[in-house]
Formats: C-alpha cells, sequence, structure tokens
C-alpha cells in the first residue's frame, strides 16, 4: 500500500499551485467569470505548457504516461482555485473516450489536439427528460450511407461555448432507455445542423443547450463500436466523477480553511467567535467530512481500473459522500460567515456556489445512492449463485 | 381542544379568498424571485390593502388593525399564500408600528401610522453594524445632542431594500459612557432623504441586490424623532425582536412551497417516470411536511397563548429556528428536483428574445438562487446559534 505521491505528480502539484496563486486570485477569476467568453484561452495554453493536459495519457499516446491520479491532482488544485477552464470536459472525458477507444486515426486527429490544448472539447451526453441515466438517450444518430445523421437535444453542456467540438451520446438503436444501441460519436460545433444557445451557470461557468438538426458525421466520428457505447460511456463518466470529487475536496478544503481563519478573527461579544464551543465543533465536522472526502476520493480514483463492478460502486459511493459533505461544509461556511458569508464579494459564497452544483454534476447523491444499492444487490445475487 | 373551524371562520375564508381572487394584481402571480421586483411592484398589494383596512391585521384596531382574532390572521396569511402574495414587507408593518405605537407620542402615532398602512411609506430596519451583529449591542453609530437635533455618525449594514426606503429606524448609542452597552441607545426615526446618507448596494450570492451599506455623516434629525425615552432604545429594540420572530417561521408559505415542489417533481421524470414516484424523494417531501406540521401546531400553540394575553416568550425562538429550517430545506429539496437545469443562471440567458429554444422549464430558473439566497434566514433576524443561545438561558435555565 502507498499513497504517496510520485514526484512528477508533485511536481505537477506545485508548479500549477503557484500558477493559480500568481495568475488565479479571487478577484482575478471573477473578472474573467463575468468577461465576455467567460474563460482564458491564454490560461489553457498554460495549462498545456505545464503538461497538465497530456499528463494522464500513455507515453505511446503522446502523453507523460500519467494516469487518472494526475488528474486527481490536477482537479484538486482547481477546486482550491475555482478553476473554470475545462479540463474534465475535454482532457477527462474527450480524452478518455479518445483513450479507451480511439482508433490510431482518431487519437493522431483529436487527442494531439486536447493534449496540445489546440483544441477543446465538451461532452454533451445530458438530456432535458434524462436525469442522470446516461442511457436515456432521446437523440438518435441513424445510419447514412457510410456516416450517421444525428438529431436531438442536449441539456446544460459544460464548457460548449469554449469547445470546438463536442462528444455525443446518441442512439443508434434500442429504446429510449435499453443498454444496448448506444454509440459515441465526434461532432464538430460548426458543422451544418448544430446549433447552441450559451449561457452562464450559477457557480461562474458556462455552458449550452445543444441542437443537433439533421448533423451528418462520417464513418469516422463513430468512437468505439456502434451500439455498444454504455460500458464506455459508464467508464468515462466514472472517471470524471473522480476527477470531479477531487474537485469538490479541493473547495471543501479551502472553504473550511477560510471559515477557520474568519472565526479567529471575526470577533463578538467580545471574543473571537472561534472561541464558541458550538462553532468549533461545527468546524471539527467539517474537517472530518473533508477528510472522509479525501479518503473516498483516493479510493475511488485507485479503483477506476478495476472490473466495472468494483469500479462503479466506487465511484458511486464517493460521490454520495461528496455530495454530503460537499452540502454540509458548503452550508455550515456561510453559515459561519454569517451576513458575510452571503455576500458576493468573498470568496466563501463561492465555493459554497460550486460545492452546491458538483452534487448535480454526473449524477447526484440520490442517483449514485440507487446505482450503488443495485450493484450491491447484484454482487449478493452473484454470491449467493 | 378542537380543531374546527366555527362557521363564522369558515364564511371569513370565503371572503377572503373571494376578496384575494378578485384584487390580487395580475403582475405579481407567478413571479420566481422577489428580489428583483420594483418598489412598485412591492407596494402593489400593500396598497391594495391598504384601501381595504386589512394592511396590518395585528395592529390595534384603533390603529388601523382589523380586530381579527388570531384564527382569523392564521387564515389570512393561507389564503394569502395559495396565490403566493407578495405580502407588505415587514419592516413598517411589523416591526416599526409596533413600536411606535406602544411607545411613540401621539404625534408620531399620527404622523407615521397611517402612511405605513398605506404603504405610501417604505420603512428600512437600520440595527446591524459591521462590528455589531450577533452582539447587536455593541453597536458603535452615535447620535450626539446638537440643540432639538441628534447628529448621527456611524455605518449601518446588511439594511434590506434600503434602497427603496423613505424612512429607517435607527439604533444609535446617545450614551458612550452608560454602565452596560445595553443602557444608552436610543430608537430613532430617520428620513432616508436627510442630507448625509449614503446607501450603498451589497450584491449577494444569488446576484440580487437586497441589502445595503447605509452610512452616515453628520445626518442632524429632530430630537422629536426618538421614539420613547433617550436611552431605553435597547427595550423596544427588543420588543421590536421579539416581533420580527413570530412572523419569520412561515408556515403558509412553506405549505405552498411544498405544493409547488410536488408539482415539479410529478413533472420532472426519472427514469421515464415521475420523479414523485421515486420512493427516497417522496419520502424527503413527506419528511419534510411532517416537520411542518409540527411547526404549524408549535405555532399555533403560541397564537393561543399569545390571544390570552401571554406575549411572544422565548417560544418564538423555536419558531425562528424550525421555521427557516423548512424554509432552507424547502429550497434545497427544489434544487435537487429541476436536476441539471438547476446550473443555468437566469441573469446571464441570452437577450435574443428567442422562444424557440428555451433554456430548461420556467420552475428550475430561480431554484439555485433562491437556495443561495435562503441561507440568509439562519443567518438575520438573530442567527439560529443566537436563537438556540435563547433558549438555553430563558428555557433550560443554564
Ligand atoms: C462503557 C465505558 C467504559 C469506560 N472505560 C474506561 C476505562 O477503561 N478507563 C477509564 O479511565 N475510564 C473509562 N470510562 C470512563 C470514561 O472515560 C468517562 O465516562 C468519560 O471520560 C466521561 O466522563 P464522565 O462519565 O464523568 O462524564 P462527564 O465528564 O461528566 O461528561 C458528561 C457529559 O458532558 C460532556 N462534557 C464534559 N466536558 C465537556 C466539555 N469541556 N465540553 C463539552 N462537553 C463536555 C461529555 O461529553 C458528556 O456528554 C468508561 C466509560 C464507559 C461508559
Ligand atoms: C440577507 C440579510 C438581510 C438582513 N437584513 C437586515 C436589516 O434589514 N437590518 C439589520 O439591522 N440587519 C439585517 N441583517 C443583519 C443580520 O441581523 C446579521 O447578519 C445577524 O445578526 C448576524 O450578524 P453577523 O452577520 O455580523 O454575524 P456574526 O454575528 O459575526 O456571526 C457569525 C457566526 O457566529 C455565530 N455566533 C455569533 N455569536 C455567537 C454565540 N454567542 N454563540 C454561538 N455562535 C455565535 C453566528 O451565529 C454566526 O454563525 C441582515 C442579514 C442578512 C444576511
Amino acid at each position: 500500500m502507498d499513497f504517496n505521491f510520485t514526484e512528477e505528480q508533485t511536481m505537477i502539484r506545485d508548479s500549477l499551485a503557484r500558477l493559480i496563486r500568481e495568475q488565479y486570485d479571487f478577484d482575478t477569476r471573477m473578472g474573467v467569470v463575468k468577461s465576455e467568453s467567460g474563460w482564458r484561452p491564454e490560461m489553457w495554453a498554460q495549462f498545456a505548457e505545464l503538461g497538465l493536459l497530456m499528463a494522464p495519457f500513455s507515453e505511446e499516446d503522446g502523453g507523460l504516461g500519467g494516469d487518472p491520479i494526475d488528474s486527481m491532482v490536477v482537479m484538486e488544485e482547481f477546486g482550491k482555485g475555482l478553476v473554470v477552464e475545462p479540463f474534465v470536459p475535454s482532457v477527462v472525458c474527450a480524452g478518455g473516450f479518445l483513450k479507451h477507444a480511439g482508433t490510431a486515426a482518431q487519437k493522431e486527429e483529436h487527442l494531439q489536439a486536447i493534449m496540445g490544448g489546440a483544441s477543446t472539447f465538451a461532452f454533451a451526453y445530458a438530456e432535458p427528460r434524462g436525469r442522470y441515466n446516461l442511457a436515456d438517450l432521446e437523440t438518435t444518430a441513424k445510419k447514412d450511407g457510410s456516416g450517421y445523421v444525428l438529431n436531438g437535444h442536449k441539456s446544460v453542456v459544460i464548457g460548449a461555448p469554449w469547445a470546438d467540438k463536442l462528444v455525443v451520446t446518441a442512439r443508434t438503436g434500442g429504446d429510449r432507455r435499453d443498454a444496448g444501441g448506444i454509440s459515441v460519436f465526434i461532432v464538430d460545433k460548426g458543422a451544418d445542423g448544430v446549433t447552441t444557445r450559451d449561457y452562464p451557470t450559477v457557480d461562474g461557468r458556462r455552458a449550452s443547450e445543444v441542437y443537433l438538426e439533421n448533423v451528418s458525421v462520417g464513418a469516422g466520428a463513430l468512437i468505439g463500436a456502434e451500439g455498444e457505447g454504455l460500458p464506455l460511456i459508464e467508464q468515462v463518466v466514472d472517471e470524471a466523477t473522480a476527477a470531479t470529487c477531487a474537485e469538490a475536496v479541493g473547495a471543501m478544503g479551502v472553504a473550511h480553511q477560510m471559515t477557520v481563519e474568519y472565526s479567529r478573527q471575526r470577533k463578538q461579544f467580545g471574543t473571537p467567535i472561534g472561541k464558541f464551543q458550538v462553532l468549533q465543533h461545527r468546524m471539527v465536522d467539517m474537517f472530518m467530512e473533508h477528510e472522509q472526502s479525501i479518503s473516498m476520493t483516493y479510493m475511488a480514483t485507485l479503483k477506476l481500473g478495476e472490473d466495472a463492478v468494483e469500479r462503479k460502486k466506487a465511484a458511486s459511493a464517493a460521490k454520495v459522500r461528496i455530495g454530503q459533505s460537499g452540502r454540509f461544509v458548503g452550508q455550515e461556511s456561510i453559515q459561519i460567515h454569517g451576513g458575510m458569508g452571503m455576500t458576493e464579494e468573498l470568496a466563501v459564497g463561492h465555493y459554497f456556489k460550486r460545492l452546491t452544483m458538483i452534487d448535480s454534476e454526473f449524477g447526484n447523491v440520490d442517483h449514485h445512492m440507487r446505482r450503488y444499492t443495485e450493484l450491491s444487490a447484484t454482487d449478493l445475487k452473484a454470491a449467493a449463485e | 381542544m378542537n380543531l374546527e373551524f366555527s362557521p363564522e371562520e369558515v364564511a371569513f375564508r370565503a371572503e377572503v379568498r373571494a376578496f384575494i381572487e378578485e384584487n390580487y394584481p395580475e403582475e405579481l402571480k407567478d413571479m420566481g424571485s422577489r428580489e428583483d421586483l420594483t418598489r412598485d411592484q412591492f407596494l402593489a398589494w400593500h396598497k391594495v390593502l391598504g384601501k381595504k383596512g386589512w394592511a396590518a391585521p395585528a395592529w390595534p384596531e384603533k390603529y388601523g388593525g382589523t380586530g381579527w382574532t388570531s384564527t382569523q390572521r392564521y387564515i389570512w396569511s393561507e389564503e394569502n399564500a395559495r396565490v403566493d402574495a407578495m405580502m407588505p414587507l415587514p419592516f413598517g408593518v411589523s416591526m416599526v408600528a409596533p413600536v411606535i405605537y406602544t411607545f411613540g407620542n401621539e404625534e408620531q402615532k399620527a404622523r407615521y401610522l397611517p402612511k405605513i398602512l398605506s404603504g405610501e411609506e417604505w420603512w428600512c430596519q437600520g440595527y446591524s453594524e459591521p462590528g455589531a451583529g450577533s452582539d447587536l449591542a455593541s453597536l458603535k453609530t452615535t447620535a450626539v445632542r446638537d440643540g432639538d437635533h441628534y447628529v448621527i455618525n456611524g455605518q449601518k449594514t446588511w439594511t434590506t431594500l434600503a434602497q427603496h426606503a423613505d424612512w429607517g429606524f435607527f439604533l444609535c448609542r446617545t450614551d458612550p459612557n452608560a454602565a452596560k452597552p445595553q443602557e444608552g441607545i436610543s430608537f430613532i426615526l430617520v428620513d432616508m432623504n436627510t442630507p448625509g446618507i449614503e446607501v450603498r448596494p451589497i450584491i449577494t450570492i444569488d446576484g440580487g441586490h437586497e441589502v445595503n451599506e447605509v452610512w452616515l455623516t453628520d445626518v442632524r434629525v429632530p430630537v422629536e424623532n426618538r421614539v420613547g425615552e433617550e436611552n431605553q432604545g435597547w427595550t423596544y429594540a427588543k420588543f421590536l425582536l421579539a416581533h420580527e420572530r413570530s412572523g419569520i417561521a412561515g408556515v403558509a408559505r412553506s405549505k405552498r412551497g411544498i405544493e409547488r415542489l410536488r408539482d415539479i417533481a410529478s413533472t420532472e421524470l426519472l427514469e421515464g417516470e415521475p420523479l414523485i414516484k421515486d420512493d427516497s424523494f417522496a419520502r424527503k417531501i413527506s419528511q419534510l411536511e411532517i416537520d411542518l406540521t409540527a411547526l404549524e401546531f408549535t405555532e399555533l400553540r403560541t397564537l393561543a397563548r399569545e390571544s390570552e394575553g401571554k406575549g411572544p416568550g422565548p417560544e418564538s425562538s423555536i419558531l425562528k429556528v424550525k421555521g427557516t429550517e423548512i424554509q432552507q430545506r424547502l429550497t434545497e429539496l427544489t434544487l435537487e428536483a429541476v436536476g441539471s437545469y438547476g446550473a443555468p443562471y437566469f441573469r446571464g440567458f441570452p437577450e435574443d428574445g428567442s422562444n424557440e429554444f428555451p433554456i430548461g422549464p420556467d420552475y428550475a430558473h430561480h431554484a439555485g438562487p433562491n437556495y443561495f439566497n435562503f441561507r440568509k434566514t439562519s443567518i438575520y433576524g438573530g442567527s439560529n446559534e443566537i436563537q438556540r443561545n435563547i433558549i438555553t438561558k430563558m428555557i433550560l435555565g443554564l
């Protein structure tokens, strides 16, 4: 057993932390969030320069030979700095699909661009009526000659306004919630028939509604085997879930720290409010929630390579813990800050908002609780047989 | 003990329901969020009620109250919550007015009460300061006597909707040498248009402009604007805080909120079925409703005591704590129910006038901001920690 980080991972963490400290302070971030575009492509270029975008890919694919732990390291720092740039959609999701199932040609065309930062992707999987079920798809892809024609509506596609390409999940067969018949495509955002409505999100990022109307793609747009996309999607979403948990861990840690610090400074009744035991214990609980979340994030990340049932249970367990802890830590951070916590001006409220929204990304507590319970039941049945 | 409404009460319900249906302003129906209302919108229903004589049911009749029983008032608030009515803001009607008619002189009653009732004058509450939140008695804003004026200097903060206010009631220190911080404070009514007052917006985490800083520099206020005795302001302030707390339970509104949550959960889908059919979500709503029922009956018991002349005591802290916990839980479950569409931030939606591609269902647009905004409820009006301290001291005797 070894919970230490490699030298490379430590280096990534340190240089990223320095970059964020120097160029991603809270005021700068707020300026960017409120700007026209909502992100900084030049920041993305710097992330690429640091090697972050190629860290989790094998040397064979042109990466640095890292693994999901590298993504965990990156996302924890992103969480600490409330970084809005699309590491999860572009690197973890799109990069993940290509890494696991891309052809040599697809990797050559797209993975190189992702790792170099020349191209950013968004992952268009959710639909208005699908709630967190990855298989609940109304978007269709019909075979048309050697290629496909896509139709459908993808909702709240995070990072889509900044992306030039989309990974789209669609039905090539089967009924609405069937496990079979799902395929994964790369779609140019500028392709004919793609319409987007862009908007900011409540936690300071950008997203789009993506409408596909008779969008034609070639055979080379299909990632993996036609109709057999769901296991691949689940794998990638579990990886994205683990990375998002790491982001939450980073955000929770800072929110907790800020709160402890504030309780030391803020005086009422002639004493720092941190001297009130009721607040002390609340902050101890926040600390414990944060520690438990770190543990679960390590656990889920380390199990991403295990068999599907183990992996899924681990990801769901972590996401349940993170959803619950994130809510507690976020809410208490505000409460202990009193009125100050309610202000747009203070950073703590923005950590709270991000922690809130992380719960609904890649499935909320209830979704993962249900998934975990179902997987446990499958386990039990298998053991009985 | 019984739970039946009398025939008169049933008739009363029918009467107020009909009145609300006929008179509630069309433009205020189905508002997603309240904080973005204009001054006129905030006051629209208040003004209708002012004309009808129903703006302040709790006031003594001689000042313009309705003389309703506590049961009638309960029915009144239920009927208003049915349509999500924008009720008269508390600062005038439920906060400063009881202080004025209890402790003020005849000129003050005649000058202020009618315009509070009619909605003509808007009030704000100038209590909190940057250094005096939970520890309100440590406030530093001073009012120094200069002939027949007070000269006020200092800074108030978190002043709700002061941007619309005509008047404010301020706690100011009039005797800096008093033995205890609670002594030496006076309760002063200030015309918000007086030179030397500057109102600066504070934007909250939901993006709204609801609170303000109020800076006071050499603000001259006639001595006759002081309510009650000089240096006795703390007594009036505490009296007022108890009033503030009893209204804060918000039972009727939370009931309506649960109905709305049920509607949303019946529309949202999970595995192709209405979300409300999901056991774990349905149980969360049930739990909330059970908690609300407990609160409702606790409030009814308090009201019954009050109508026997036993004023709101430290029990009102229960209403504050439980009421706000329920309101917060409601916003939390609503955000959960709307799923991914809780993320889009409505203030940044494209303004191209096209409804061809709507961004999520309407009921989702405010779910996130409302949840964020409602964190305030366990902070203001005496934080929930302070309420628990009050119960500790006043009821448990520790
Ligand atoms: C099953 C059992 C086995 C035990 N085994 C051992 C043993 O092997 N060896 C041994 O030495 N002792 C043992 N103990 C004793 C145990 O350590 C004491 O019970 C414990 O320290 C609490 O002391 P107390 O019972 O006097 O409760 P008190 O100290 O009187 O505490 C009463 C309550 O007040 C709370 N409280 C006390 N101080 C504070 C504070 N500063 N802030 C907030 N809350 C506070 C406590 O948490 C508790 O809820 C055992 C006790 C039990 C119940
Ligand atoms: C949206 C909003 C609207 C408001 N509107 C008004 C208004 O119109 N007029 C007005 O005058 N004020 C208003 N307030 C101010 C409100 O009353 C104060 O925010 C409140 O009293 C808390 O004070 P504070 O913010 O300074 O927090 P602090 O007093 O600094 O408290 C910080 C934290 O410490 C805790 N704490 C403090 N003392 C203790 C203790 N002894 N034991 C345990 N815990 C403690 C608190 O509970 C809180 O969690 C408003 C506030 C908000 C957020």
